[in-house]
Order: C-alpha cells, then structure tokens, then sequence
C-alpha cells in the first residue's frame, strides 16, 4: 500500500481511534499488502493436511528456543569458572528457574526430533523436486545448524558430560589428517578444554549459529510462500521441469484454497500442542543436569553424550579401529553431500512414496538404525561397569555348597575387576560375555587359556595373577553352569587320565554334590 | 507462482521503480556507472583489509605444540612408591583465572625403578575419555567405549588403536617433571597404527 489521503467513508462516518491508527502505521510499513499476500495465498486443497504441520511447528520450537535462552541468558555465566554455578543456581535459588531450563532442554530435543520428522516427510513427499531443490538444501543446512546448536547448547550446559564431550569432540578433530592438531586448537580455543573453550561455544550458540539459522530460516519460509507449498504427491503425477509450474498454479487455483485459514488452522494447532509438550515434559521432567563439576582432576565419571548423539557414540564403540576415522571423517561429509545431490539426482519424476520404494526403505533403515543405535547407547553394553567390581555381590546361591578353593576363586574374580564386563546373575558389566553358565561352553583348559592369555576383547591376565589365583578363579568359573547341564570336558583328556588311573575329572552328573555352585 | 492472487490494486508508487535516466546524457550516466562501481572497489579493498586481521586473530590458537608447552612439577619424586601406580595433578601452564576448575589436570605417574618413570595422560586414546586405573588387576579401563590398558601403558582391549599418550619426563634435583600443557590427542599421529599389543609408546607431543 502506498500513502493515499484519508479516505471519508460512505456516509460522512468518521473511522474509529484505533482504525486511525493503523492506518497511521501502515502508511509509513506498508505490510498490508504482503501480509495479505502470503496470508491469502492459493495453496492446493490437499495440503491442508496433519503431515504438513511439521515445518512450522519447526519454526516456533525455534522461536521458543530464542525466547527461554534470552532468558536464560539473564542469569548464565558464561566463564568456565562460573557456569556450573550459575546453572546450579538457576535450578536451585531463582525462582522458576528451573523450569525455564527445562523448557530450553525439552524444546531442545523438540525442535531436533520435529526437524527429523520434518525431513523425512518433505522427503518422502517428493517435496525436493524442481523447482524447490534449494529449499531443500537450505533445510539440510538448518538440520545441521539445529544440530549444531544441540551440541554446543550441551557444551553451555559446562558439567561432566559436557567437558568430556568436548574431549571427545577434540579427538575426532585431531583425526583429521596434516590439520588435526591446528584444528583442535581452533575448536578448544586453546591447548586445553578451558575458559577460551566455554566462551567461542558461548559465541556460536548465542550469536553465530542462531543468526545463521534465522536467516536460513527465513529464507526457507520464503521460498515456501514464492514456490507454493508442495502439492500432495499422487502416484503417476510425475514432475517435468517444463510443465511442472503450469501444473501446480492450475492445481493451486482451480482445486485450491487461500493458505489462511483454509491450511494454517492445522499448523496453529499442532504448535500449540508442541508447546504444550514442551511445557507439560518441563513440568514433569525438570531440567536435564548439570551433572557434576566440570573438573577433569574429578576421574570417577562416565560421560555421555545428549540423546541426538548418542547414536554416534555408539557406532564409535561398535567400529572396528580401522574404520574409526574413515568413519568419523568422510562418513558425515559424504552424508552432507547426498543430502546435497538428491534434489539434483531425482529433480524429476515421481513424488509418491507408493511408487519409490528406495526412499521408503532408505527413510525406514535410518530410523532403525538411529533406533537401535540410541536403544544401545542409553544402555552401552560395551562399557565397563566400574564399580561393578566392589558394588556387586555374586549371589548367595552360587556360593552356598562351593569348596575353599572355589570360594578363594570367587574373591579373586570380583578383587580382579572381571566382574566389570562379566555380569553373573545379570548384575554387572555387559563387555564381555555373561558368566552364568561359562563352563558348559569351555573346558578347564580353555578357561585357564583365555585368563592367561586374553584374546578378542579380553586383556591377558596372565601378568597380572598369580598361578594360585589363577586355579581359583578358573575353579570358580568351572562351576558356573546350569543344574541340569553338566560344565564341558575334554574328553581326550579324560581318557589319557583314566589310562593312567588318575581320578576322572569333570562330567559329574547334573545336579549332583560334585556340582556344588550348579545355577538353579 | 501463485504469490499474489489477490494483490491489492495499487496506486502509483513512490520509490526508484519508476524513473530511469531516459533521455539522460549517457557521458553522465557512465560517469555515475563509474563511481558506483569505484565505489564498490573501495569497499572490496577496505574489506580485504580488514580480512587480514580478523582472520589472523580468529586463528590466534593455532599454534605450534611447543608453545603451549612447558615442564611442570609433579611434586617431589619420592612421593611416587616404586613399582606402584599413581594419580597426579597438575595446573596446565596456560590458565586463566576464569578457567575454574578445569585447568586441574591429572595424569598417571607409574614408577618402574628408582629413577625410571611413565606418565600417562589420563585421556583415553580413543576418544579422550578419562580411563581408570585398577591397581588390583593392573589395568587401565576407559568407562566410555571399553579401552583398556595394560599397567605399562600399552592397549590390552577395546577400540583403542595404540597404548595410552605419555607425557616426557625429567626428574630435577628431586622432583618429577613432565613436558605438559595441551590435551592429548591423536593429531601428531593421524594416520592409523596398526593395532597390536605393545604400543605403549609415544609421547603427548599431539
């Protein structure tokens, strides 16, 4: 709109106060006019629909992300000497300060899971097609800004998981060939994860990345409202370049509707209930940490990363070490560029999921492995469990009739840490293979072998006992097997002994005195 | 595209659309061309300008290893029981006072002999990840992805590719030193090593 003089009404009637004034601001903003444009915009009918709900809600979790770390950022140190405690005292001493942490952590996980859903749907959708293959790749880069801010938003939160994170961070970094050493220095700020470090990640949760990702964003929403939002994908309807927008402002103008209210109902609606979410998770849940101190004197911890990365931690733990850094390195940059190449690679064609079942199954294969991989890192078999040793008893019953020397054995096993990635009676770690019938699987032999010499994940203990504590323990361990399975035996043996008339060993009857620790 | 279906109808507008340099002189026209693109070189010069500095002091922490390097006392050497294995800390050189506590350092200082030593960083040597020492089954193990360590440093299990970082050792008219002052990692030695048991060599250089 354009300066005009005030208009008389019709009637000689005078415009009320507050008409006047918006008409004041409005000649001087001019909005109206693009306001009602992208308000009022055809869109095809079939959009009004839940799956398209996704994007928006996208962009107001971000909005509320601004909103609670603003207020946040009233009260958060950002020194390495003071974060922690200042988180502490926004948890403890300042009213309702912990549910505005909480609000910032659950709207955190919110906006990473509704962005994943968001991808995946306007992937499915076909939505990256001609001609909207650059909002497609303004998307991926909002992915990886909003997961940029989900890390560096756990570095903020400066406590143990966090420091050692960053030290995990730096050890990929180091990995990166002739530069890993200049790099660490430029992600640390310095030699050491210190205050250099908490302020850049400062720096690039509060001012870098948020810029980029508003200006992204905007972009991406722009787009969405010059190129029309996608139409719903029937299968046979296939896009070709030159007739594609020809097509689509047909659809949007004879089978369409105005954006508002026709489609944004649905939009309004699912926000709100994500905010809710939000809010309802905060109420519930509380705030995630911080955990202990960020003193990396303090040894007795065991990190780990937040949920979105948890998946990576675990494929570090499965790798075997000659994958590790190609894993780490070119893994993620060749991920990024798939991303990238997609809208170019399949520009055309059909948009249907019913008739592209690569994508189906390539959206489903990433979502179980994240599933997996996160189910697996929430629990980390692989990790020991190190206190298992002196926290966990083995059970009465393993015990009950068992021999001095078995008993000896016993001590020896839990004074040894085994027990931290042996777990028997299921109470311990998960590292190793569980003990509680280890006997029916090897023979004497080749329990005193393995102890001695280790082997796979096994380290050798050989130095590290003596000959007497060995025969201990793998007495203990010849006793581990269940009531009505009798432990294994080398028969070889058993006839080279009874040829020479020695005592037959092994091989006692299920259940029998002989089987004294024998698993009910 | 279908932006603008219902486009109010506009009168004339005020702004740059509507006038051009019709029957203007073009010597004028060239000249103005001239100072605009002019300019706009001026602006490109005082950014590359500019370019230099920043980009020098956002790579201020890029430094040589040894420059964030020095040798710090561990305390006196006899307070490290021969044949044992010990926790020590020490403050890492480059501290500020904002650093709280995380300029406190710890590493593993194992004494093989009267004047022989080892010290280990604490990170792990796959991930950095704090490991723990077991002084009943002389080991070393990582809570993070399961490394672990035998008590002379080298790998025994688990992903990591080489035994654990040690750091140069000196001992000076009774006391342990060690040449320290940046987090260990595999940066010096990017490339893969073969894994094998033994490895526990190699100093804190990265």
């Amino acid at each position: 709109m354009n300066p005009t003089p005030r208009r008389q009404r019709p009637g000689g009637e005078r415009p009320g106060a507050v008409k006047c004034i918006y008409d004041w601001f409005e000649r001087r903003l001019q909005l109206e006019g693009p306001v009602k444009d992208a308000a009022l915009h055809q869109v095809p009918r079939d959009t009004a629909s839940w799956w398209y709900v996704f994007g928006s809600a996208a962009f107001t979790l971000f909005l509320l992300q601004i909103v609670t770390g603003i207020l946040l950022a009233l009260v958060y140190v950002p020194s390495a000497g003071q974060a922690w405690n200042s988180l502490n005292v926004l948890n403890h001493q300042i009213e309702l300060g912990w549910f505005l942490r909480a609000l910032h952590g659950w709207g955190s996980n919110f906006m990473v899971a509704i962005v994943l859903i968001h991808m995946a749907q306007v992937f499915l959708f076909g939505s990256y097609k001609f001609p909207r293959e650059l909002t497609w790749i303004l998307g991926v880069f909002l992915l990886l800004m909003t997961l940029g801010m989900a890390f560096t938003g756990q570095v903020l939160r400066f406590d143990q998981d966090s420091y050692w994170g960053l030290g995990i961070g730096a050890s990929i970094v180091s990995r990166v060939p002739f530069i890993g050493g200049g790099l660490v220095h430029l992600l640390l700020g310095g030699p050491i994860i210190a205050g250099d470090t908490l302020s850049r990640f400062f720096a690039l949760h509060v001012f870098i990345i948020p810029g980029a990702l508003l200006l992204f964003a905007a972009l991406h929403i722009w787009m969405v409202l010059k190129l029309g939002i996608n139409e719903w994908p029937m299968p046979g309807r296939l896009v070709h370049r030159a007739t594609y927008i020809a097509e689509y402002n047909k659809l949007a103008h004879e089978d369409g509707i105005p954006f508002i209210p026709g489609a944004f109902w649905k939009d309004l609606v699912f926000s709100g209930a994500m905010l809710a979410a939000v809010a309802v998770c905060a109420f519930v849940f509380g705030p995630f940490g911080p955990s202990g101190q960020p003193d990396p004197s303090i040894i007795q911890t065991v990190p780990k990363p937040d949920f979105f990365f948890l998946w990576i931690y675990t494929a570090l733990a499965y790798l075997p070490p000659e994958m590790e850094t190609p894993f780490m390195l070119i893994a993620p940059l060749l991920a990024i560029a798939l991303l990238l190449v997609i809208p170019f690679w399949a520009g055309e064609g059909e948009k249907s999921w019913h008739r592209r079942p690569v994508a189906v199954l390539a959206v489903s294969t990433i979502a179980i492995c994240f599933g997996v991989l996160t189910q697996l890192g929430t629990t980390t078999p692989w990790s020991p469990h190190m206190n298992a040793w002196s926290s966990d008893t083995i059970p009465v019953h393993y015990l009950k009739t068992a021999t001095p020397l078995v008993r000896q054995g016993a001590v020896v096993f839990q004074a040894k840490q085994c027990r931290n990635c042996h777990s028997i009676g299921g109470v311990g770690g998960q590292r190793g293979p569980a003990l509680d019938d280890v006997a029916t699987r090897m023979t004497i032999d080749q329990l005193r072998f393995k102890v001695v010499t280790g082997g796979g994940n096994m380290p050798a203990y050989g130095k590290n006992l003596s000959a007497a504590e060995v025969t201990a323990v793998v007495s203990f361990l010849e006793t581990l097997h269940p009531a009505n399975e009798p432990p294994a035996y080398d028969a070889a043996r058993r006839a080279v002994e009874n040829a020479h008339g020695l005592p037959a060993p092994a091989a006692p009857p299920a259940g029998s005195p002989a089987s004294p620790a024998a698993n009910p | 595209m279908n932006n603008s279906p219902n486009k109010p109808d506009t009168g004339p507008e005020i702004g740059p659309a509507s006038t051009m340099a019709g029957n203007e002189d073009p010597r004028l026209v060239s000249r103005r061309w001239f100072l605009f693109k002019a300019s706009i070189a001026l602006n490109g010069i005082v950014g590359v300008v500019l370019a230099v500095p920043i980009v020098r002091y956002l790579l201020s922490p890029w430094r040589k290893d040894a420059s964030y390097k020095s040798w710090i006392s561990l305390g006196s050497a006899d307070s490290f029981p021969t044949g044992e294995t010990r926790l020590a800390f020490y403050k890492n050189p480059s501290a500020h006072p904002w650093d709280g506590q995380t300029d406190n350092v710890a590493c593993y200082v194992r004494r093989m002999a009267t004047d022989q030593f080892r010290v280990f960083a604490i990170n792990c040597a796959h991930l950095g990840c704090p490991v723990r020492w077991f002084p009943q089954s002389q080991l070393f193990m990582c809570p993070c992805h399961g490394g672990v360590y035998y008590a002379d440093g080298s790998r025994a299990s688990g992903p990591p590719e080489r035994g654990l970082f040690t750091y140069d050792w000196q001992v000076v008219s009774g006391e342990l030193r060690i040449d320290a002052g940046q987090m260990p990692t595999l940066s010096n030695t990017a490339k893969l090593v073969k894994v094998s048991l033994g490895q526990g060599d190699g100093s804190c250089q990265g």
